[in-house]
């Protein structure tokens, strides 16, 4: 009887093994599988209050945006994978689903309005983190970002990376779906 | 051949890098310390935590834009007392369980920790029985089989 078992052993580690590399081999399929998932997610917004991009003596944050869904999208004019978001999110600010903030990353303020002028501004408002330190409290790592808060000021949704019209579709329009549904 | 496969290794490492995922390229001003203590504390710290950017390197040694703000954080956490364990929180709070290069342990990082354990007592028993149903299979021969060691 046991002598049964060990016979088969070999055969049942080399299955074992070829399932693993099997599902290894289908998650690395999702081109977007080196994006950290956010502990963000379902919690409140970290609070901010930041200046304004184009009037730097105004301060604008999290209280302002109380109330109604926006869209946060992290880029910088130092970030190739913005320059490629830029005409995806053009048109999805463009159908006015929700308010698009911009969270302007370690720029400089005169690069970030020359990007602007060169590729037009689809953002409602842009706001303005130079040092980094509200970025590290949101998780951000890298450019672009984009999050989903909701009228409660809970974060929804995240995608980390270029969003694209396959993205926007598949994910961001149903997340908002979503939000509309509970509301 | 080593240095053959370490560039293989290389190449692979690029290829896999996204070149669209981007950081900002300002220049770092160097961290100062008070004392060969705290040196000593934050370097420890850095090196068990991960760069969330770049992912194969430890925060002591990246030099992404994000890894050195990261550092600043940490360096500035100590000052302000936080112990180690409320510094690694802090991070994991933010940035999850990724960033930590020794996981908690957890329900869900309990195969993590465990598992190749598990792993090593099965082989054991495996083998244990194997021997021990060989050497029941065979009591005689072994007690006496002519050889002289």
């Amino acid at each position: 009887m046991m002598k049964q078992a060990t016979r088969w052993l070999p055969l049942a580690v080399v299955a074992v093994l070829g399932v693993l590399l099997a599902v290894g081999v289908w998650m690395s399929r999702n081109p977007n599988r080196e994006a950290l998932p956010s502990p963000l997610i379902g919690k409140p917004a970290p609070e901010f209050h930041l200046p304004v991009l184009h009037e730097p003596e105004r301060q604008f944050g999290t209280r302002d945006l109380r109330g109604a869904p926006y869209l946060l999208n992290v880029w910088g004019s130092w970030c190739p994978g913005c320059r490629d978001e830029h005409p995806v999110l053009t048109r999805f600010a463009e159908t006015r689903r929700v308010r698009v903030v911009g969270f302007n990353w370690k720029d400089e303020q005169a690069d970030a309005m020359a990007w602007l002028e060169q590729f037009g501004n689809p953002y409602w408002v842009i706001v303005r983190d130079y040092d980094g330190q509200v970025a590290i409290n949101w998780g951000i790592y890298g450019a672009p970002e984009t999050f989903l808060v909701d009228g409660k000021g809970i974060v929804r949704w995240k995608f980390v990376g270029p969003l694209t019209d396959e993205v926007v579709q598949s994910q961001l329009l149903p997340a908002l779906a979503q939000l509309d549904a509970t509301k | 051949m080593k240095a053959w496969i370490l560039a293989l290794l290389m190449a692979c490492c690029a290829v896999a890098t996204p070149p669209v995922f981007a950081q900002a390229g300002q220049a770092e001003a160097p961290l100062t310390f008070t004392d060969t203590a705290e040196e000593a504390r934050f370097h420890a710290l850095v090196a068990e935590l991960r760069c969330v950017m770049c992912q194969n390197q430890s925060l002591a040694d990246s030099n992404a834009l994000i890894a050195r703000d990261l550092r600043r954080e940490v360096l500035e956490l100590m000052r302000q007392g936080r112990s180690d364990a409320q510094i690694k929180d802090f991070l994991v709070e933010r940035y999850g369980q990724f960033v930590l290069y020794r996981p908690q342990v957890r329900t869900s990082t309990w195969l993590l920790w465990f598992g190749p354990l598990v792993v090593l007592l099965a082989g054991g028993v495996l083998v244990a029985r194997i021997v021990r149903q060989k050497a029941a299979a065979a009591p005689a021969r072994d007690a006496d089989d002519g050889q002289e060691w």
